[in-house]
């Protein structure tokens, strides 16, 4: 019912009702997010096969800095809730918690850039670039264009915590932010997969 | 409201023009984008066909001296990327466009502005790719860019300087990736589009298995892009960042695997196929039961054949690959599952057959066009499937036999369908018909040209004539044959040029109405040109054929269908209305359409930017970079926060 109502408020006036129940842009969102999934299992796939090709240089044992990583992937899945939070308090008129869980998660989610660069930053001084190896070059493309979906996804929370700011966002936009609570979800569920890929499989 | 008054601040003030060039510019009118995207399409054409022409001209006769090994190879490379990529594939689109909100009874698509984003991102991408001659050159590794050639080509990018990098050899396969990769954002766009409208926006009654051919053939097309684009998308990413900074994915002396290129483009590659032709399976489907007065036979297997052949295509890719090497199992696996999507494809052309069987066939020119798409593509298909007999294949492998299918399937079978469709819907999308006599020579001209160049490539192929090479001694037993396939090239431009004679002398041809073919789905309800809102009401769907049963009515005396009088009667209320159309605009009418925008067009134009900084190092690539993106994330911005014309709510 509430949904049915959530709905009625946002299409007032702009759109009569959909075939399939839900909005254009929910919809479209929906299937942006299968097209992704694509994307990053292409490259997981690549990831793969090149586990072992490390032409000489480092391997996996001998880079990764699991405990770093795992923190910083408990503050990307936080992040996830702060997001929920974000769109409940939106949901419930409370506009102070909208922007305060709007920003938190932003930050979260900035924190876990830092983490990344960091530890991009550490790689390359041990050897480990780009050009490396074709497992080097896999492990770049992976986590830096998940990173780079992080980023963009930073960039709507801030718009969407500066548009709040101006009263663009009320409880009548909640679906505006449902969207990019999907989008960012789905950043967060492919990093489980990444992160699981990545460290937590054992090297052969 | 004081809206005019004082409309809310945008980065632009919200275009409202309706007619002249800067209304074109920013339309997210559907059939406008639709009709650009043919016009460009068709421009496209003429580019790829003066490539084709070309290549002909150099192999009509042994050591051909017309062009250089190196121009060959950048202008089959060109051909094969402008006809895929620039005119078959935009060409179903333009018909997608127009069409698919007409045909479910809609106003417009799901989100009109990414509609716009999508032509002009595709046209900046087209543009862009063909930028390349400005500087060393075009892409010349072939449409399907094997490594190791394609990483190969090139000195070392790091040691680049800015005017080296632009001139260096490896430039030419950036342009390929780049120019691609934009290519592919536009049709993702327009697959989340597609999708979406289909699922979303049927008129009252529109029920799923009661939408025309056409569109179900464009919601195939939209998933297998959807899933498609993606997969190449990566394989272009890795491809520029081994081109341009040496991360050897696919350059074998580093460790890199040049057959996971070809895993990754056939995977997209074999579905691209599909996404060509099955929009022409979906014109010609539309086509035939109006022709033949009938309705499709077996709409139900046609359907799920479609959605089967969508499925199924994921599974057949590495039918291109029987020669890498990856083992019996595998291609034996391939094999057997490429005969298996003959099947769905066979079921299609019997039902066409069945369609046109006993029915009153009128023997018009998207009839013609539709009837040579059948047998044509059925030449195409049948050599198809020799090819999942892998010693068959691997015989054949990179011969002229394989150009000789693929142009059968594609031309054949994709063009003349598409050309069918122009002929059809031309009336709907400009309100008078084309000439029949015309469009008939222009028939007779491609089919005879096209065999007289496609036929005879099967002979030389199977006495070994391999393709993409650039010339041919003398003695070899291909001078023959090679110069009939000169002279089916000039036929072919000769019928394209009748087709463009006809365009212009039927400019002046009278008023076509809104059903001049005695059709039988919703899109012909409206008039011709329709207005920008489509249906003053949108239309109530009961039927499958819907406008023929407001049209005709089906009595116990009768064998015929009895003509409904004009107006409706009450068994069928509606009544064709196309005539009845009221002129009036949609503000009139209170309908609310979507506003024009600057923004899709603007922000098509970072994407190229941006691209032209991977050419470069340092401050210039950062420059171009930045600029690129600053125009790329602030149309983004400006999208979302632009006020709608009208400030009405």
């Amino acid at each position: 019912m509430s949904a049915d109502t959530a709905t009625a408020q946002v299409d007032a006036g702009h759109h009569p009702p959909t075939n399939f129940g839900i909005s254009n842009e929910k919809l479209g969102m929906w299937t942006f997010i299968g097209s992704e999934c694509l994307f990053f299992g292409a490259m997981i796939s690549t990831y793969l096969l090149y586990l072992n090709r490390t032409n000489g240089g480092p391997t996996a044992l001998d880079i990764y800095d699991i405990p770093f990583t795992s923190a910083s992937t408990f503050i990307l899945l936080m992040s996830s809730l702060g997001m929920v939070l974000a769109l409940d308090a939106l949901q419930r008129g409370h506009m102070r918690g909208f922007r305060v869980w709007t920003l938190t998660t932003a930050m979260l989610g900035a924190v876990f850039l830092a983490g990344q660069i960091y530890e991009f930053t550490i790689f390359v001084e041990e050897g480990f670039k780009l050009e490396t190896s074709p497992f080097s070059s896999s492990f770049f493309m992976l986590t830096g264009f998940h990173g780079i979906h992080v980023t963009l996804g930073v960039v709507m929370l801030v718009a969407l915590w500066a548009l709040s700011l101006g009263g663009k966002i009320g409880p009548d936009k909640s679906e505006t932010v449902e969207l990019v609570g999907l989008y960012w979800h789905f950043v967060d569920i492919v990093w489980i997969v990444i992160f699981t890929v990545i460290y937590l499989i054992p090297v052969g | 409201m004081s809206a005019i008054a004082t409309p809310r601040r945008g980065l632009f003030p919200r275009p409202t023009a309706t007619t002249g060039i800067a209304s074109w510019l920013t339309t997210v009118d559907h059939k406008r984008i639709g009709i650009m995207y043919g016009v460009a399409a068709l421009f496209f054409f003429v580019v790829g066909g003066l490539e084709a022409l070309l290549i002909r001209a150099q192999l009509a006769g042994p050591n051909g001296e017309l062009l250089s090994a190196d121009a060959y190879n950048q202008i089959f490379t060109m051909h094969g990327l402008t006809m895929v990529f620039f005119v078959v594939m935009p060409l179903g689109a333009a018909f997608m466009n127009y069409l698919l909100p007409l045909q479910i009874g809609a106003r417009d698509v799901a989100f009109p502005r990414i509609n716009a984003l999508s032509l002009w991102v595709w046209l900046a991408a087209g543009l862009f790719l063909y930028s390349a001659v400005f500087f060393d050159g075009l892409p010349n590794g072939s449409w399907v860019n094997y490594s190791p050639l394609a990483g190969q080509i090139g000195p070392d990018p790091a040691s680049l300087t800015l005017q080296d990098a632009a001139a260096a050899h490896q430039s030419r396969m950036l342009f390929y990736s780049l120019g691609l990769q934009i290519a592919g954002v536009a049709s993702l766009a327009s697959a989340v589009n597609f999708i979406t409208t289909v699922l979303n926006m049927r008129a009252p009654g529109m029920t799923l298995m009661r939408m025309p051919v056409f569109t179900w053939m464009t919601f195939v097309v939209a998933f297998l892009l959807l899933f498609a684009m993606p997969v190449i998308g990566i394989a272009l990413w890795q491809l520029m960042f081994q081109v341009r900074f040496a991360a050897p994915f696919y350059d074998p002396t580093n460790g890199g695997d040049p057959v996971l290129w070809q895993h990754m483009f056939w995977l997209f590659g074999h579905p691209e196929v599909y996404i060509m032709i099955l929009p022409a399976f979906g014109i010609i489907s539309e086509i035939l039961p109006v022709f033949t007065r009938k309705p499709l036979f077996g709409y139900t297997a046609i359907v799920f054949s479609g959605i089967a052949i969508g499925f199924m295509g994921w599974g057949v890719w590495a039918h291109h690959m029987f020669t890498a090497g990856l083992g019996p199992v595998a291609d034996s696996a391939f094999g057997i599952a490429t005969m298996f999507i003959a099947v769905p494809t066979g079921i299609k052309i019997f039902n066409w057959l069945g369609t046109m069987w006993g029915g009153q066939i009128r023997f018009t020119t998207p009839m013609l066009f539709s009837i040579g798409l059948v047998s044509m593509f059925t030449i195409g298909g049948l050599s198809g499937v020799t090819h999942s007999l892998v010693p068959h294949d691997t015989q054949q492998h990179d011969t002229y036999y394989i150009v000789a299918h693929f142009h059968y399937v594609l031309f054949g079978g994709a063009l003349f369908g598409l050309f069918g469709g122009i002929y059809f819907w031309f009336p709907k999308m400009f309100g008078h018909l084309l000439n029949e006599k015309i469009g008939k020579l222009h028939f007779a001209l491609m089919l005879i040209g096209f065999n007289l160049t496609f036929a005879p490539m099967h002979f030389l192929g199977l006495n070994g004539m391999p393709r993409r090479y650039y010339t041919y001694a003398d003695g070899m037993g291909w001078n023959f044959w090679n110069a009939v396939v000169g002279v089916g090239a000039i036929v072919i431009a000769i019928s394209f040029i009748v087709f463009v004679a006809n365009v212009w002398l039927s400019r002046k041809n009278p008023a076509a109405g809104a059903d001049p073919w005695d059709a039988r789905s919703v899109e012909w309800l409206t008039s011709s040109p329709p207005p920008v809102h489509n249906f003053d009401e949108v239309p109530q769907v009961s039927d499958r054929d819907e406008l023929w049963f407001r049209k005709y009515t089906q009595t116990k005396e009768a064998a015929e269908p009895v003509r409904v009088p004009a107006g409706g009667s009450t068994d069928n209320p509606g009544g064709p209305y196309g005539d009845r159309v009221s002129g009036k605009s949609a503000k009139e009418l209170g309908i609310h359409m979507p506003d024009p925008s600057w923004f899709p067009l603007l922000l098509s134009l970072g994407m190229p930017i941006a691209a032209y900084g991977v050419f470069y190092e340092g401050a210039t690539m950062i420059a171009l970079l930045a600029i690129g993106g600053i125009i790329t994330f602030g149309s983004m911005i400006g999208w979302a926060l632009e006020p709608s014309a009208e400030d009405d709510h």
